[in-house]
C-alpha cells in the first residue's frame, strides 16, 4: 500500500523490481495511492496467511473515513494566506468536491452555482497541521484508565501502534477543531527509544479511530532521544540508563531489523526453508529502513540531533523530523542540509535540562536556513488549541532580533511544513489547486491573539462553525456532565 | 537587516551594566492603560521611584523624557500562583525552593528564603513584561495546565507522620511577593498568603476523600486556636498532643484569625461552594486558586467577596473536578462582578511571559479588554493586600511601567522598555537571548562566532 511513498534505497523496491521470484513482497492489500503507484504484484504461490507475511498485510486497520456533506463554494473577499508562502488580499478560494480548484485574487472566477461565502474582513488559511499530539491516547479526562500513550514496559517497543490506543471520544479533538486543526499525528509518548507507530487523522467527530484515519498517510515510528529513556529505564536499574546506553539502544534496534528483513528478502528470493516468524517489533524498524515509515524522532538537544543524523547514516535510513527540537537553532544549517525538519515550541524552556536552552527564537533561526522546514508544534492539549499564537510569538521573536519575516512565512510553519514533516505534503498543507481543501476562515488576521476560527472546513465539509449550533460538535464524554449544555458568557459549550 | 547594530549594542549595555538610580522621568506621548483607566495621550511622571502623576499635563521641563508617541504604556504585569527565582530548571529537584516536604514544616514554609534575586529566570520574565511576582508555594494541585514538569510532587497520603505530625500537611506555606527588578533586593514582602490543596489533591493529602479533609481541616484551625489560648501550657508540655508543629500552629494563627489570605486550589463547583462554606464558618479570608467550574457558582463567588485566580485557557475536563471547564470562565466570573486574576502557564515561571497572551485569549472569548488589563495588573496587587502600591498607574504606586510596541496582550507586540521602582531595566540580559545572539545568522546568512578564542 505504502510503496509508492518509500524512499531512498530500498531492497523491496528492488524485490518488486526483479519481478515473478519475489511474489509476496510484492503484494498490496491497502488502497491504491493517489499518485504514482507501483503495480501491484498478486502472490500465486507460496502464500502465507496474510497475519504471518510481514510484506502483504501493511494497512490491516485501514481507514474508513468518508467526509461529512459537502457543496462546491467559493471564499471571497478574505485575505488569503496560501501556507505555501503566498499571501492575498481580497482573494478568492474555489473549492470543488471537496478539493482546491482555485486560489487568487478577486478576478479569480467562480463557476455558477457554487456557494459563495463572504470573506470580507476576515483571513483564510489552510487546516492547521499538529505533527505532534496525543489527543485520544492522552485523553481528557486524564485519569489512570485512559492513560494509553506509553508503553514504558521496555525499552523498544516498536510493536506498539498508537492508533490501538486512540479514544476517539476525547473532547480535545473538539476543542482543537475549533483552533483550526483539521489534521493531527498521533504519537506515542517518549519514555521508551523506538515508542511505537504513530498515526495521522483527519479531525473529524467519529465514533472509530478508522473513522478519522487519513486515507494513505505514511506511517511514523517515534523515537526518543534524551534523559526520558535514561531516567524511566536508568531508575529500574536496566538499560538504558545513560545516553550512551540509548544510542546502544538504538543501534541494536537497528541491527535486529536488518537482520530481520535480510531474513526476509533471502527467504522471498530462494523461496527456500521455513518462513522468519514475523515480530511486529522489527518490521517497524525493518520499515523504516526501507524508508516506508518516517522517523519522528523526539531529540531536544544539538548534539543529540547530531548523533542521530551520523546514526542514520550508519544504518542507511533518513530521519523525517525532529521533535520538541529545542536546540533546533544551534544545528539550523546542517538540519536543512539533512532535509530534516525541526517541529519546535516558541515558549517552553527549563522544565529539564534538555530544555534548558529553548529560546522564542527557535524556529525564525532554523527557517532562515536555505531549504529548512520549521514545523510549530504542540504536544498539549492546551497548545493545539492555538498553534496560530504560537507561530506568532515566534514570528515577533525573530522580528525582535532583527529578522525579515513575512506573516504568510509563518503561517507555513503550522501548515505546509508541517504536512511535509509527515509526509502528506502532496495532499494537504498548502491551499494549492487538487490539494484536499482544509480551510480555515478566521474572524482576524490568524496572528493576533484575538483571532478565532470561524469556520473549519475539512475535504470542503464545513465540519466546524462557531455561529451556527449544527456545525459545533461535543464528544459522548461531554454529555450530561456538569454543566453540559449550559452557556458560560453566552457562549454555547459546542462554540467553544 | 540591523543584526551587527544590534548585536553591538547588547555588547555595549554588557559593558556598562551596573546598579542604576532611580531616575525620575516623563514618558509622553503614549496611550496609557493606568490598570483602571485609559488615557490617550498621556504622560506618566515618576519621581524616586514612584509615580507622582497620570495624565494629559505636558511634562516639566528638564526632566528626562521618553518620548513614547504611537506606544501603549502599561503597568508592569504581576503574576500570581509563581515558581519565579524559586526554581531554576523544574527537574532538578536542588533548584527547586517551591515545596518542602517535612511533615513538621508545612504551614510554617517560607518560600522566601529560596528567593535567588540572580536567578535566570528574570530576566526572560521581564521580555514578558513582568515585573513584580506572587510567588507562590507549589503542592499536588499546583499548576496550570499541562505540565511538563518531570519533577512531580508526592502524591502521599496522609496520616500521623513522624513525630505525631500530619504527614504531608494540609497546608503547603507560605507566599511571598517580589519586584523582577536587577539587583539583589528583590523579596517585597514574605508571608503574604498560606496555601492549601482542596479538591482531589486535598482529600488525597488527608485520607482519599472530601469528607475526611474538611474534618479534618476543621479540627486542625481548632488545634490552632487551642494553642493560640493556651501558649503557656504549651510551652510547660502541660496540653495535649497536636497535629502540627509549634511552628506551624503560629504560622496559622494569622490565617484563623483572617488577617491573612488563603489560596485555596479548588476547581469543582460543589467544592467550591464548600470551601466558601468553610471560610465562612471558620472566619477564613480566601483567595480561590484555579476555580475551574467556578463560571457554575459565580454568583455565590461574588457574594462570598471572594476574588479568584484563573487559569484562562483551562477548558479541557482533564480530570473529574473540572469537568466543566470552559474558556468562558474568566469572562463569566468578572461579570458577576468577582475580582480576578489571571495565571500564567505552568506556574509562571519560566513561562510566565505567557501571562499576556492568556489574558489575550480570555478577551477573545468575553473577557473585556479592560478587565483583562485589570486581571494582570492592579488586581492581583489588590487581591495580595498592595492596592496602590504597584500594579496601576496613579500617584503613590510603584513606577513599574511598561512601554509596549502595540498592544500589550498581542505576540506581535513586545516591550520596548520595561521600568521598575522608576528604574529602566537591562532586556538584553536575559540568558535566552544571549544564547540567541551566539547562533544568530548574520545578513549574509553567517553566524556569530559561537566561541571566540
Amino acid at each position: 500500500m505504502l510503496l509508492n511513498r518509500l524512499r531512498g534505497p530500498s531492497l523491496a523496491v528492488l524485490s518488486c523490481a526483479m519481478g515473478a521470484l519475489l511474489l509476496s513482497a510484492c503484494a498490496t492489500t491497502g488502497e491504491a495511492s493517489s499518485s504514482n503507484a507501483q503495480t501491484p504484484v498478486k502472490s500465486e504461490s507460496r502464500a502465507l496467511a496474510t497475519g504471518l507475511n510481514s510484506a502483504s498485510d501493511l494497512n490491516p486497520y485501514p481507514s474508513t473515513y468518508a467526509p461529512l456533506p459537502r457543496q462546491n463554494m467559493a471564499i471571497v473577499g478574505a485575505t488569503v494566506f496560501d501556507g505555501a508562502g503566498r499571501k492575498i488580499e481580497n482573494g478568492v478560494v474555489v473549492v470543488t468536491d471537496g478539493l482546491i480548484a482555485a486560489v487568487g485574487d478577486a478576478s479569480t472566477p467562480v463557476p455558477q452555482g457554487y456557494q459563495i461565502v463572504d470573506g470580507r474582513g476576515r483571513f483564510v488559511t489552510p487546516g492547521i497541521i499538529d505533527i505532534h499530539s496525543h489527543l485520544g491516547v492522552y485523553p481528557s479526562p486524564g485519569v489512570q484508565g485512559m492513560s494509553d500513550g506509553n508503553e514504558v514496559t521496555g525499552p523498544n517497543t516498536a510493536n506498539v501502534w498508537s492508533e490501538h490506543s486512540v479514544w476517539p471520544q476525547d473532547p480535545g479533538f473538539h476543542t482543537a477543531r475549533a483552533g483550526g486543526v483539521t489534521t493531527v499525528q498521533i504519537l506515542p509518548g517518549s519514555a521508551n527509544l523506538f515508542g511505537g507507530r504513530g498515526v495521522t487523522l483527519r479531525n473529524v467527530p467519529s465514533t472509530t479511530m478508522q473513522g478519522m484515519k487519513f486515507p494513505n498517510a505514511p506511517y511514523g515510528l517515534k523515537m526518543a532521544c534524551g534523559e526520558n529513556p535514561s531516567r524511566v529505564y536508568g531508575s529500574r536499574n536496566q538499560t538504558p540508563a545513560t545516553g550512551m546506553g540509548n544510542m546502544a539502544g538504538f543501534r541494536a534496534g537497528f541491527i535486529a531489523a536488518q537482520d530481520y528483513r535480510d531474513k526476509w528478502n533471502k527467504y522471498r528470493e530462494t523461496g527456500q526453508g521455513t518462513p522468519p516468524t514475523r515480530n511486529l517489533q522489527l518490521e517497524t524498524i525493518a520499515g523504516v529502513l526501507d524508508g516506508s515509515i518516517m522517523v519522528q524522532n523526539h531529540c531536544y538537544r544539538a548534539d543529540e540531533m547530531a548523533l542521530m543524523m551520523d546514526m542514520a547514516e550508519e544504518f542507511g535510513f533518513k530521519i523525517k523530523t525532529f521533535h520538541h527540537a529545542i536546540e533546533g537553532y544551534k544545528l539550523a544549517p546542517q538540519l536543512a542540509e539533512a532535509g530534516i525538519c525541526a517541529a519546535m515550541w516558541t515558549g517552553w524552556w527549563g522544565f529539564k535540562m534538555e530544555a534548558l536552552d529553548g529560546i522564542e527564537e527557535n524556529a525564525a533561526i532554523v527557517d532562515a536556513a536555505p531549504n529548512s522546514c520549521a514545523v510549530i508544534h504542540s504536544d498539549d492539549a492546551e497548545l493545539i488549541q492555538r498553534l496560530n499564537q504560537e507561530a506568532a510569538a515566534s514570528l515577533s521573536a525573530g522580528r525582535r532580533a532583527g529578522m525579515n519575516i513575512s506573516e504568510e512565512r509563518a503561517i507555513s510553519w503550522i501548515t505546509l511544513n508541517a504536512a511535509k514533516a509527515i509526509g502528506i505534503e502532496d495532499q494537504t498543507g498548502s491551499l494549492e489547486v487538487g490539494k484536499r481543501a482544509d480551510v480555515v476562515i478566521w474572524s482576524a488576521n490568524p496572528l493576533s491573539v484575538y483571532a478565532r476560527a470561524d469556520q473549519v472546513f475539512i475535504d470542503g465539509s464545513l465540519s466546524f462553525d462557531r455561529s451556527n449550533p449544527a456545525y459545533q460538535p461535543v464528544s459522548d464524554f461531554e454529555l450530561g456532565q456538569p454543566g453540559f449544555n449550559r452557556p458560560a458568557a453566552g457562549t454555547a459549550q459546542g462554540a467553544r | 537587516m540591523r543584526m551587527t547594530s544590534i548585536m553591538a549594542a547588547v555588547a555595549a549595555t554588557l559593558l556598562t551594566a551596573a546598579p542604576v538610580l532611580a531616575q525620575d522621568v516623563a514618558i509622553t506621548g503614549a496611550k496609557v492603560l493606568t490598570g483602571t483607566s485609559v488615557i490617550e495621550n498621556g504622560t506618566v511622571l515618576i519621581r524616586n521611584g514612584r509615580v507622582v502623576s497620570v495624565g494629559t499635563a505636558a511634562a516639566p521641563a528638564g526632566i528626562r523624557t521618553i518620548d513614547a508617541r504611537g506606544k501603549i504604556v502599561s503597568p508592569g504585569i504581576v503574576a500570581v500562583d509563581s515558581g519565579l527565582a524559586t526554581s531554576e530548571v523544574s527537574s532538578v529537584r536542588g533548584t527547586n525552593d517551591l515545596s518542602n516536604s517535612a511533615n513538621s514544616l508545612t504551614a510554617a514554609f517560607d518560600v522566601s528564603y529560596g528567593i535567588d534575586p540572580w536567578s535566570f529566570t528574570l530576566p526572560t520574565a521581564r521580555l514578558g513584561g513582568v515585573t513584580r511576582a506572587v510567588v507562590t508555594p507549589q503542592h499536588g494541585g499546583s499548576g496550570g495546565g499541562h505540565s511538563h514538569d518531570d519533577s512531580g510532587f508526592d502524591d502521599m497520603t496522609a496520616g500521623a507522620g513522624h513525630g505525631g505530625f500530619q504527614s504531608p500537611g494540609l497546608f503547603a506555606g507560605q507566599a511571598a511577593v517580589i519586584s523582577l527588578k536587577d539587583g539583589t533586593d528583590i523579596l517585597v514582602k514574605s508571608k503574604v498568603a498560606m496555601t492549601a490543596p482542596f479538591g482531589e489533591a486535598g482529600a488525597r493529602v488527608a485520607g482519599g476523600s472530601r469528607g475526611g479533609q474538611f474534618v479534618l481541616f476543621k479540627e486542625t484551625l481548632n488545634e490552632v486556636r487551642a494553642y493560640q489560648r493556651n501558649k503557656a501550657a504549651y510551652d510547660r508540655g502541660d496540653m495535649r498532643a497536636l497535629s502540627l508543629s509549634r511552628a506551624d500552629l503560629e504560622a496559622l494563627i494569622p490565617v484563623i484569625e483572617g488577617r491573612m489570605p488563603l489560596i485555596v486550589t479548588v476547581n469543582r463547583a460543589s467544592d467550591i461552594r464548600q470551601v466558601l462554606r468553610l471560610a465562612r464558618e471558620e472566619g477564613l479570608k480566601v483567595i480561590l486558586d484555579g476555580a475551574a467550574e467556578g463560571w457554575l457558582v459565580a454568583d455565590e463567588i461574588a457574594a462570598a467577596n471572594v476574588p479568584v485566580l484563573i487559569h484562562p485557557i483551562t477548558n479541557l475536563p482533564s480530570n473529574f473536578e473540572m469537568r466543566a471547564a470552559r474558556m468562558q470562565n474568566a469572562a463569566a466570573l468578572n461579570a458577576a462582578g468577582v475580582l480576578i486574576a489571571l495565571k500564567g502557564n505552568e506556574g509562571a515561571n519560566h513561562r510566565a511571559r505567557d501571562i499576556r497572551y492568556n489574558a489575550g485569549n480570555a478577551v477573545s472569548h468575553g473577557l473585556p479588554f479592560e478587565a483583562a488589563i485589570a486581571a494582570i495588573t492592579v488586581n492581583p496587587a489588590r487581591i495580595f493586600g498592595f492596592a496602590g502600591q504597584f500594579g496601576e498607574l496613579k500617584a503613590g504606586a510603584a513606577g513599574d511601567v511598561v512601554i509596549w510596541s502595540g498592544d500589550p496582550l498581542e505576540p506581535l507586540s513586545q516591550p520596548e522598555a520595561v521600568l521598575i521602582d522608576g528604574v529602566e531595566q537591562p532586556l538584553d540580559t536575559a540568558r535566552n537571548l544571549q544564547l540567541r545572539d551566539r547562533y544568530l545568522p548574520n545578513a549574509a546568512g553567517n553566524r556569530a562566532p559561537a566561541y571566540t578564542y
